[in-house]
């Protein structure tokens, strides 16, 4: 790549501002079509054949390198990928705003969502410190402005702010980080920290990067702006938040692991630890939620948890010096981050959809969308369906990549570790189980049933524009489940290079257990097939006759019997209330009340992390307001304090302190 | 195929002896054992009544079901006798082959936007999803244990040497009663026989189906009875004593289990719903004690 065909997408990108919005999204689309295929091209090369590539961007500053390796290869893929069903989906999706929007904000959206593309390539291709704390905060501040996009929501504006705020606490930690590799080495770059792991400890620069990291792939305790953030940005903003920007926290997390040189055994065990509690409160938390986009986000905080875990079992491996467990658990982790952006994006989307049909995300109030839109309910259960880690889609097949290091690490260590990975399995089949219960909840009552609200629903337009990306991951999605072999194997290929593998005799056992599962899964479909043909067969020639639901004898129901998403979630939410603490809103009926009147209950979900967060905050408001004592507005006091000041470094430098 | 003619084979007569068994301990003389079939038969030809809620999902769903169960009986081994499909930790993809036919059958008792079928669906969600993990630890044990991750390789090697490892068969085979209990929606979480919707699992699940699907629904249930027959059998048959007397004993060990079964609805009662949730939990805390007698057995804890 030359000089200017790298500068020329930035470039390009300013011309966004100014062309008519005519071709806007398609100047957008062809630009990220464009990005994606100059990129796209070395990372499939990459992937393929490991090793290195670099490129050289002489600047006014100096000389930028851009690296790319298997690993940043396989993040830019999944990244482009993402983002160009993001695009597509936008225009369809941003037509709910025309009115209310004018063209200056919908060019300054467009922007920011390339900027986004651009920021997270650039953080998966620089290694520089510098220049990669740059890209991150473009990352944040692109990704802020696409969340402002309905600023004139007072509730938008703060979460905004708050995500602002708690990224750069993430570029804080991460800026010290690197200042400590700095400060050993004398340089500030990923390649150097190979030498500083070599020399110190390892542990604690390693914890120091997994807090900056985690802060924006969103693992608990440092999840608390992504339940917020998600649901206030526009769906295709939240689609590609959810689905890319907060997996470069992953990627920076195996960036790193990648130069580790000791304690692989410890590192592994706490992010193994850190990232079961992820899931777990993850999918916990998701249950009791009531909108449709937040449920979402704290799936995603779940789904961080099982890559997590892939990565901390391949970590341990490393420890353990087996090859196996190595590549299990970085192969499991790294598929599961591409099929993540795949069924998530996708259950985004078909959100989004709903979203745009029926104005509103509220579970509790919809019901009987797959009569509506059977596109869209097909999609969201293919997404539900995959997310759940249930064959024949692809969320099986990373989270089965993962079960099967478990139970190989089961048995390879001490009694500890044994206790260890079975609370991890434990932890892995509780997520499966109650992602089946939260995604039941979710499908059984937004698309079936009936209606539990009025809706006035305009009959105006057809969504076909933004079903097309859909069907394009759903297809994806149906793929990499049936035939993952397809996807497996150059992943194995470069996990195997990055992490100095022997792939050859280990390839064989695990090429035919996907042989296996594949098989398995087409005698399922073709089983399906045949016996549904059969049905149908059968059942032209019966007497079909159409009637009510049966309501036990009661012909008067309504829709506001019907089971509501809180009834649903209600005896979890009871199980795991010590957890939870959702709080209950009704009015009891008093000793006094003969003739009982019109009564409501609400359930409000409650995120301990965030209550704990807040507490926090208000002790550090409290202790401001007391300092803020100090302001008093008067000269001769600050005149005062200034002269306090200089007495005090006098003192210091008089008794050798400083 | 032995595995899948086995199983049909049991799941033709398993149904029929549970019933035969009540009947005779409540002094009744009771159906005929193939009673349960005839009724199936005469569902198979029947015309359905559809309700307008509905979706295609209704459609699907119980096709999805037995076309699950059936894999699942696929990747089963017999004692002896290789499971064609069997693989490395093949008892996930059996799990979550389970899992994709509940999930569906789930939906579509939602589908009917009856609430007396979305109490069902959730108590179903609620329960499996606790059960899950004492089948998922009891399986680990049985890896710990022999060394092997795949069914085929679990069950060969679990060789009957020393009273140690027979405790912990027996742990099994209790904890795959239970849990076949619980998938089943048997006595002790459910009553197959009670007549109020309100407290109905399995049964109010399917209100609204009938005729043909109905008869898929039905077909799949006492196939997965057969299913964990089959693994209990595998727990228990040795493998070296040739197919004449694995089959005998298999036969015996599934009238036992059906006897059992019958037995234990008699004289139990049902317990309280909102018990259920302690009874289910409790099986996961017993796989875990196989689990840690399994690391006192490998050395593990006293290296």
């Amino acid at each position: 790549m030359g000089q200017y065909l790298i500068l020329a997408p930035v470039l390009l990108s300013f011309l966004i501002l100014i062309i008519p919005e005519r071709i806007r999204h398609s100047y957008v689309l062809i630009l990220t079509l464009f990005i994606g295929i100059l990129t796209s091209i070395p990372a499939v090369r990459l992937i393929f054949e490991p090793g290195t590539e670099k490129y050289i961007l002489q600047g006014p500053f100096g000389q930028i390198d851009l690296l790319i390796d298997g690993l940043s290869g396989f993040f830019i893929l999944v990244t482009n990928f993402t983002m160009l069903t993001g695009v597509l989906y936008s225009r369809g999706y941003l037509k709910i705003y025309e009115k209310k929007k004018n063209q200056a904000q919908f060019a300054l959206h467009y922007f920011s969502f390339t900027w986004l593309h651009l920021s997270m390539l650039g953080v998966l291709m620089l290694r520089d410190g510098l220049s990669f704390l740059i890209a991150w905060e473009l990352m944040a501040v692109s990704s802020f402005m696409l969340i402002l996009f309905e600023a004139e929501k007072r509730a938008t504006l703060k979460t905004a702010v708050n995500y602002l705020i708690q990224m750069h606490v993430g570029l804080v930690i991460l800026v010290i980080a690197f200042l400590f590799c700095e400060a050993t080495t004398g340089q500030m770059s990923f390649d150097v920290l190979q030498d500083y792991f070599l020399r110190n400890h390892n542990t604690g620069l390693f914890l120091l990067f997994f807090a900056g990291f985690a802060v924006k792939a969103g693992f608990i305790p440092f999840h608390t702006w992504l339940p917020e953030a998600h649901p206030a940005a526009p769906t295709h903003v939240s689609a590609v938040m959810s689905g890319v920007m907060i997996k470069m926290g992953i990627y920076g997390i195996i960036r790193v692991i990648t130069y580790l040189q000791a304690d692989f055994f410890l590192i592994g065990w706490i992010i193994l630890v850190f990232s079961a509690i992820s899931g777990l409160l993850g999918v916990m938390l998701a249950i009791v939620q009531h909108d449709m986009k937040k449920l979402l986000a704290y799936h995603s905080i779940e789904n961080i948890g099982i890559i997590g875990m892939g990565i901390g079992l391949g970590t341990m491996g490393l420890g353990l010096h087996n090859p196996l467990l190595t590549l299990l658990g970085f192969t499991g982790g790294l598929l599961h981050v591409l099929n993540h952006s795949l069924f998530k994006s996708l259950l985004f989307y078909s959100t989004g959809t709903v979203y745009k049909v029926y104005h509103t995300r509220n579970i509790e109030q919809l019901g009987g969308v797959i009569h509506k839109l059977p596109h869209t309910a097909f999609l969201y259960l293919t997404g539900a369906i995959a997310i759940c880690g249930i064959p024949p889609l692809n969320g099986f097949i990373s989270e089965f990549l993962i079960y099967s290091g478990l139970i190989k690490g089961l048995s390879l260590g001490s009694a500890y570790q044994a206790i260890t990975v079975i609370l991890a399995i434990i932890s892995l089949v509780l997520i499966g189980g109650l992602a089946i219960f939260c995604f039941t909840k979710v499908f059984g009552m937004v698309f079936l049933g009936t209606p539990r609200a009025k809706f006035e629903i305009p009959e105006s337009g057809s969504n076909s524009g933004m079903l097309f990306p859909q069907y394009l991951i759903a297809m994806l999605i149906i793929i990499i489940g049936l035939f993952p072999m397809l996807f497996l194997r150059p992943l194995i290929t470069f996990v195997s290079y990055q992490f100095h593998l022997t792939t050859v005799h280990e390839l064989v056992p695990i090429s035919g257990i996907f042989l296996k599962i594949s098989m398995l899964s087409v005698i399922l479909i073709l089983l399906v097939f045949v016996v549904y043909m059969i049905h149908r067969f059968l059942i032209l020639k019966r007497r079909v006759i159409y009637g009510p639901t049966w309501g036990c004898g009661y012909t008067a129901g309504s829709a506001r019997q019907q089971y509501t998403g809180t009834s649903y979630a209600d005896s979890f939410a009871e199980l795991a209330h010590p957890v939870l603490q959702s709080k209950d809103e009704y009015n009891a009926i008093g000793e006094k009340d003969i003739f009982p009147l019109p009564r409501s209950f609400s359930r409000h979900p409650n995120d301990v992390f965030r209550f704990g967060l807040n507490k926090l905050l208000d002790f550090n408001m409290l202790i401001l307001k007391k300092l803020a004592r100090l302001q008093t507005g008067n000269i001769q006091h600050y005149i005062l304090y200034a002269f306090i000041f200089i007495l005090i470094i006098f003192t210091l430098l008089y008794l050798k302190i400083l | 195929m032995t595995v899948l003619f086995l199983s049909i084979l049991t799941s033709v007569f398993f149904p029929g002896m549970i019933i035969r068994v009540k009947s005779l301990l409540s002094g009744r003389k009771g159906p005929g054992i193939l009673q349960p079939w005839k009724n199936i038969w005469i569902l198979l030809r029947k015309g359905s009544v559809i309700s307008t809620t509905t979706s295609f999902i209704s459609r699907i769903a119980p096709v999805i079901y037995l076309s699950t169960v059936l894999c699942a009986i696929l990747l089963l081994p017999f004692p002896g006798i290789a499971s064609f499909f069997g693989f490395d930790a093949d008892f996930v993809f059996f799990a979550y082959l389970i899992a994709l036919g509940k999930f569906l059958f789930i939906l579509n008792a939602l589908d009917t936007g009856s609430s007396f079928e979305g109490m069902g669906a959730n108590r179903e969600a609620l329960y499996s999803l606790l059960a899950e993990p004492a089948f998922f630890i009891l399986f680990g044990t049985l890896a710990l244990l022999t060394g092997n991750t795949s069914m085929q390789g679990i069950f060969t090697n679990l060789q009957f040497d020393g009273a140690s490892t027979y405790i912990i068969i027996i742990i099994a085979i209790y904890l795959l009663v239970q849990i076949a209990m619980i998938e089943n929606s048997r006595m002790p979480v459910d009553d197959p026989k009670t007549h109020l919707e309100l407290t109905m699992i399995h049964e109010v699940m399917i209100l609204d189906h009938s005729g043909f699907d109905l008869a898929l629904i039905q077909i799949g249930t006492t196939l997965k009875f057969a299913m964990y027959g089959i693994l209990i059998a595998n727990c228990t048959i040795p493998v070296d004593i040739g197919f004449g007397w694995q089959f005998l004993l298999f036969v015996g060990i599934q009238i036992g289990f059906a006897v059992l079964i019958g037995i234990m609805e008699s004289f139990r009662a049902r317990k309280k719903l909102a018990k259920n949730p302690q009874f289910i939990v409790t099986l996961s805390s017993i796989a875990l004690i196989a689990f840690v007698l399994a690391l006192l057995i490998t050395f593990k804890m006293i290296p």
